[in-house]
């Protein structure tokens, strides 16, 4: 399947964000694919355009960086990675310079050196605000470049108070400018990299600063509240709205029942807070010390995912019902569970809101039915109970405050805690984490399924949707079509995957939706026509293609997600990111799938019993409706 | 009071006709033999830009010529432009000609923008006379060039910034390499040159590689124009073979007994009584002309307090040695008025301009050090230990 | 229909993309003609032109503020801009700027109240051999002494007005 159409040449990183395109060789090893250099008289042969940095790198010479970004397009503003290149009066950026002819580099020359501490100086100059008392203390760019460069003064001062206030106007993201040293991460990620176009550089010279448009409070424009900025920024001037003290308020409340749901993605990254490699999920080990942090309950986010499934499948077959009998609906149906890809339909498209799904986030889901069956059938009043999630995301923030987010009555979730934050709480008792006993979660959310821990990867929820919709459909395991239930096509981190899936029989329809199907004769043969993106700059490509009338117009279900990578590349998430790390998660995601006795969320014997029992009328019956599905706004991109 | 004796003589479409009448290659080995060097300031050889444009596989190029003449002593272009338009557009033609461009653009800078009507007079009156077009004088060569104007912004005459600015971003260098001759305005192979360089060219191209080069010096060939403003009885644009002392261009201007001579603008050099031996050369002191010339009774840290803040006020603020580095700075010669300023501080700055001049991202921080390490070092006795300036007459202009 | 001033800033905006091109190599050109008309770029030209183009508000906004020429804060019908670099410095920029404070009332980077006039500063103008030079709108002015100030103004003066007579023209040197 070929990309859509290119994207409008208006919006791409200015030049001088970027760095020469060479046209990658096909043969390297071939004449002129390649070129040699020396880096401190050690030899090297890399493919011809390759960056001093990056041949540096394939060396093991380290060189500092602070612009620069595995996922971000070049800036070449910071200086810090400047080099000496033989013949050449000025230092070269080494992220920049692309290796053309063979050169000789030295990267630790008295005049590099102190170029080095200069720019350090410079940055610290201008950097308010103590080590101490940041939120990225011991995992800060800047910090640890002060230490390996021995910075042991202020050479050239530093602020005794701020200058700035801090933005705190937004659910999820919160500015302090002090602690800014100008780098653009937050720029190339939000025009360049998911193409919402928040932040800006603004003003000029020494007045030079990230702003919004109109320098608006950050709540007040248009934010999807990914949080990808954050995740990039080297310093602590970009942080997450963080609820912790709330939140262990809430649990030495001995008023208070508190119970916390752990989604898939945390649970494979958190372990990169506590030293571990990308890649080790700890899921069982979250369980015990949850439990020791004083939270009453500990909850599995899948099986809210797996009700998702259920009720999101179940109103895909209604839509496709309408369309295969020719009449209107509203399809391709658009997945509704990341918050920041609502927000941002909100914004952009608001007159394909009607696309979404109307079926809640798994965190939102589990709020409502936790502070109404749940609280029912343990006999505890809603209003007692605290609902945290632990979510890899920063807009789960802004979503549980959306003010419709209130079926039960009350607040359905109460806080979005981030993986940072939560590991941040566990340092505050002291507990060794990756050495905990393992524990399963508490019923009668304790069931998860395969199929609910691949939302945490993009395709992720497509792939717990076919997997479902094809055994409700057909009568048949998945098995059959796809080896191991693994629907691979929909796997992987390619921007927009598209997928074509005929149906090869029909089955019976299942006691669970027979309140809304007799049979499945109208979709005998039909072709699903299926796509999933991830990250909004995908969106986009994928919603300018449908408003064209284009291949994507004609899917019938496709799955949005906010962050490049899905939810395990969430604004939530632990610091850095890079590919390599969310690739080492989503394998972490999908060994964790495989290693499930359940890998269909329909199989999910806590979800069939919440049906049984509460939901009885099924899957988009009139009480799911109330209390699993929601609306949206439409907000546009107009500010007053 | 400016004349430029070789513009005002030079034949009209001279250089033209001659350049019509030569291949590509010829009009590259004419301009490589004169050794034209761009007057400009930076003083590349010309013939090596316009020959890596000409080598450029691309099927669009561009022929830019830089009118953002905004270094501080500088106004030769602007008398050019009012002057000698034609000559521009003519160097213009033929360096489309050399290197294979359809189109040019003039980047005029905002504050000349009474200059416009004159220059879009020009234009017109060329296409009428079939200089400009789509078959020029019946050669087959196509050309025309479109008028863009600067928004204030000295930045912009950085080659990579101008073409940022056309492009509709803020004008902010890019990083080099790539280099415009192989990727500039819209990733198409783009020179981009200098008023007066353009001007020389078309004289060349008439008169001769041979004619430009009996005048300066080997490595500097030809003739320049020098702008001169400040303490001297005669202000104004000079003709002047390169390779001239600073004294003797005092005495052409009448500036003898001047206590320095900044060369080269706040980015270029300031030169000492005792240095007015040198030459005003790309080899020795180099400078796109302009030449500002200090009596002995002007306050060399005033001076370079102005350097600063006007250094301060155009930088782009992308990369952090010049955007944080000025502003110290000029701290540093607030602290030297204030006669509060230790040498142990003093050479922390020394050195922190030493790191600007290697590390900054262009040319505006890695010059902008100059006049401070110039000036501080070769007035010491003026600017250590002062008496601080009585308020009264701190006559602060604001930033 | 009822036609506000933003239908008519947006319509003037349109035909400006039509002339330029609909691309952001049209942006500058854009933002100094509605500069030029409105004296100032506020909020809805920026969005509108965002839109136009194809670029994100905050992009316009970061040009805006990037240049010298345009920026967000509104400016008077006449803007003044006087050149404090050092040639112009040393023949005498302080004392026109003090009598141009005097005469409007107003600071440097200030607008007068009545919307007639700006002050603000420049960086060297080309007219360094014959300063202190004066940038008023696109007329340049040069040798300006604190005694032409007075007459300037009123000149500036005498020409808004559908019936006002033609101001004098062209630099003097």
């Amino acid at each position: 399947m070929t990309d859509p159409a290119p994207a409008n040449p208006s919006r791409r990183a200015p030049a001088s964000q970027q760095a020469q395109v060479l046209p990658a060789p096909a043969n390297a090893a071939a004449i002129g694919g390649s070129v040699s250099l020396t880096i401190n008289g050690t030899a090297l042969k890399v493919p011809l355009g390759t960056t001093i940095l990056e041949a540096a790198r394939t060396a093991g010479i380290q060189i500092p960086t602070l612009c620069h970004h595995p996922d971000l397009c070049i800036a070449g503003v910071c200086r810090i990675c400047c080099v000496e290149v033989e013949g050449q009066r000025t230092l070269q950026a080494a992220c920049a310079y692309p290796v053309t002819a063979p050169i000789k580099v030295s990267t630790h020359t008295r005049k590099v050196r102190q170029a080095r501490r200069h720019v350090l100086d410079l940055l610290l100059s201008e950097h308010f605000g103590e080590c101490y008392a940041c939120g990225r203390n011991l995992n800060c760019e800047l910090q640890s470049l002060a230490r390996d460069y021995g910075v042991d003064g202020f050479r050239f001062g530093h602020p005794e108070r701020p200058r700035f206030p801090i933005d705190r106007s937004s659910y999820s993201v919160v500015r302090d400018r002090d602690k800014c040293i100008l780098c653009r991460r937050c720029v190339r990620t939000c025009i360049d990299l998911q193409e919402v176009g928040t932040l800006e550089v603004l003003g000029r010279s020494d007045r030079s600063r990230i702003g919004t448009f109109l320098e608006k409070p950050l709540g007040g424009v248009v934010c999807i509240n990914c949080g990808q900025c954050i995740n990039r920024c080297p310093t602590g001037a970009l942080r997450a709205n963080d609820p912790t003290d709330e939140v262990w308020a809430a649990i030495q409340d001995p008023a208070k029942h508190v119970v916390i749901q752990t989604a898939p993605s945390p649970r494979a990254a958190i372990g990169e807070c506590f030293g571990l490699p990308p890649g080790r999920a700890l899921t069982l080990e979250l369980n015990t010390a949850l439990r020791l942090c004083g939270f009453d309950k500990v909850f599995d986010t899948n099986f809210a995912a797996d009700l998702t499934i259920m009720e999101e499948t179940t109103e895909l077959l209604l839509r496709l019902r309408e369309a295969l009998a020719g009449r209107a609906a509203a399809l391709p149906q658009f997945s509704s569970c990341s918050p920041g890809w609502v927000k941002y339909l909100e914004h952009f498209h608001p007159d394909y809101l009607p696309h979404l799904s109307t079926a809640k986030s798994p965190q939102q889901m589990f709020g409502a039915v936790i502070k109404t069956w749940y609280a029912h059938q343990h006999g505890l009043a809603p209003r007692d109970i605290v609902t945290v999630a632990l979510m890899p995301c920063s807009a789960k923030k802004f979503e549980c405050n959306r003010p419709e987010m209130d079926a039960s009555g009350f607040k359905d979730v109460d806080y979005g805690l981030t993986t940072r934050e939560l590991a941040k709480m566990i340092s505050e008792t002291g507990l060794d984490l990756v050495h905990l006993p393992k524990s399963d979660f508490d019923a009668p959310f304790g069931t998860a399924t395969g199929s609910g821990v691949i939302f945490g990867a993009t395709g992720g929820v497509m792939e717990a949707a076919l997997r479902t919709l094809l055994e409700l459909v057909t009568g048949e395991p998945v098995e059959d079509l796809y080896r191991h239930a693994d629907i691979t096509p929909v796997r992987g981190f390619e921007g927009i995957k598209h997928l074509e899936l005929t149906l090869p029989r029909v089955g019976p329809v299942p006691a669970l939706l027979a309140p809304l199907f007799t049979d499945w004769d109208w979709l005998k043969g039909a072709t699903l026509k299926l796509a999933v993106a991830h990250g909004t700059a995908n969106a986009r490509r994928v919603m300018e293609d449908i408003q064209r009338g284009g291949p994507f117009s004609r899917c019938h279900f496709i799955e949005f997600m906010g962050c490049p990578g899905g939810c395990l590349g969430g604004g939530g998430q632990p610091i850095p990111t890079s590919p390599a790390i969310r690739q080492a998660r989503a394998d972490a995601i999908y060994q964790e799938d495989s290693s499930y006795p359940i890998r269909k969320s329909h199989e999910n014997p806590d979800v069939q019993k919440l049906y049984r029992e509460f939901l009885t009328e099924g899957p988009c019956g009139p009480l799911s409706h109330r209390l699993l599905h929601t609306r949206y706004t439409a907000r546009g991109r107009y500010i007053e | 009071m400016s004349a430029i004796p070789t513009f005002s003589a030079q034949v009209p479409e001279a250089g033209l006709r001659a350049a019509l009448a030569l291949d590509r290659a010829g009009i590259l080995a004419v301009i490589a033999a004169s050794g034209l060097r761009g007057r400009g300031g930076a003083g590349f050889p010309t013939s090596v830009k316009w020959n890596l444009a000409a080598s450029a596989q691309a099927g669009r190029k561009f022929m830019v010529c830089n009118a953002d003449e905004g270094e501080p002593g500088t106004f030769k272009d602007r008398v050019i432009l009012m002057d000698h338009p034609g000559l521009v557009f003519e160097g213009m033609t033929i360096a489309a000609k050399a290197i294979g461009a359809r189109e040019g653009i003039l980047f005029l800078r905002g504050e000349y923008a009474y200059l416009r009507g004159g220059l879009e007079q020009a234009l017109a009156r060329r296409r009428d006379q079939g200089l400009l077009g789509p078959d020029i004088l019946g050669s087959g060569l196509g050309f025309d060039l479109r008028i863009f104007m600067g928004a204030g912004a000295y930045i912009c005459g950085e080659e990579t910034a101008l073409i940022e600015c056309l492009e509709g971003f803020r004008g902010e260098p890019r990083n080099r390499p790539p280099f415009p001759v192989d990727t500039g305005f819209l990733g198409c192979p783009t020179v981009v040159n200098n008023v007066e360089t353009l001007a020389w060219a078309a004289c060349i191209l008439d008169r001769g590689a041979a004619w430009f080069r009996s005048s300066g010096t080997v490595p500097s060939s030809g003739r320049k124009l020098f702008s001169v403003s400040g303490d001297c009885a005669r202000p104004g644009v000079y003709e002047l073979p390169l390779g001239i002392t600073v004294a003797e261009l005092l005495r052409e201007v009448g500036g003898e007994g001047a206590k320095a001579v900044q060369i080269g603008g706040a980015a270029g050099q300031c030169a000492p009584a005792r240095e007015f031996g040198r030459t005003l050369a790309f080899e020795d002191i180099p400078t796109g002309g302009s030449v500002i010339v200090f009596g002995p009774q002007r306050d060399m840290l005033e001076v370079l307090r102005n350097f600063l803040e006007f250094f301060i006020d155009e930088s782009c603020g992308q990369c952090t040695p010049c955007r944080l580095g000025n502003p110290k700075l000029l701290e540093g010669v607030e602290r030297l008025r204030a006669g509060r300023c230790s040498m142990a501080y003093l050479n922390e700055l020394r050195a922190l301009g030493e790191t600007m001049q290697v590390a900054s991202k262009c040319g505006l921080g890695q010059s902008s050090p100059n006049a401070f390490l110039s000036i501080v070092d070769h007035f010491r006795d003026e600017i250590m230990g002062r008496n601080a300036v009585p308020a009264r007459a701190q006559a602060k202009a604001g930033r | 229909m009822l036609m506000t001033e933003r239908d008519r800033l947006a319509a003037e905006i349109k035909a400006l993309g039509l002339r330029f091109g609909l691309d952001r190599t049209s942006l500058v050109p854009i933002l100094l003609e509605i500069k030029r008309s409105y004296h100032r770029i506020d909020s809805y030209a920026m969005q509108v032109t965002a839109e136009l183009l194809g670029i994100h508000p905050v992009e316009v906004h970061s040009v805006v503020s990037f240049y010298h020429f345009l920026g967000d804060r509104p400016q008077g019908r006449f803007v003044l801009r006087l050149c404090r670099t050092i040639s112009c410095d040393m023949q005498g920029k302080d004392r026109v700027m003090r009598q141009l404070e005097n005469d409007l009332g107003i600071r440097f980077g200030e607008t007068t109240e009545d919307g007639a006039f700006t002050l603000e500063w420049a960086n060297c103008m080309g007219m360094c051999d014959q300063g202190p030079a004066l940038l008023v709108n696109d007329r340049i002015l040069t040798r300006v002494t604190p005694e032409a100030v007075h007459d300037l103004l009123q000149d500036c003066r005498s020409t808004v007005g559908a019936h006002a007579a033609e101001s004098r023209q062209g630099p003097r040197s």
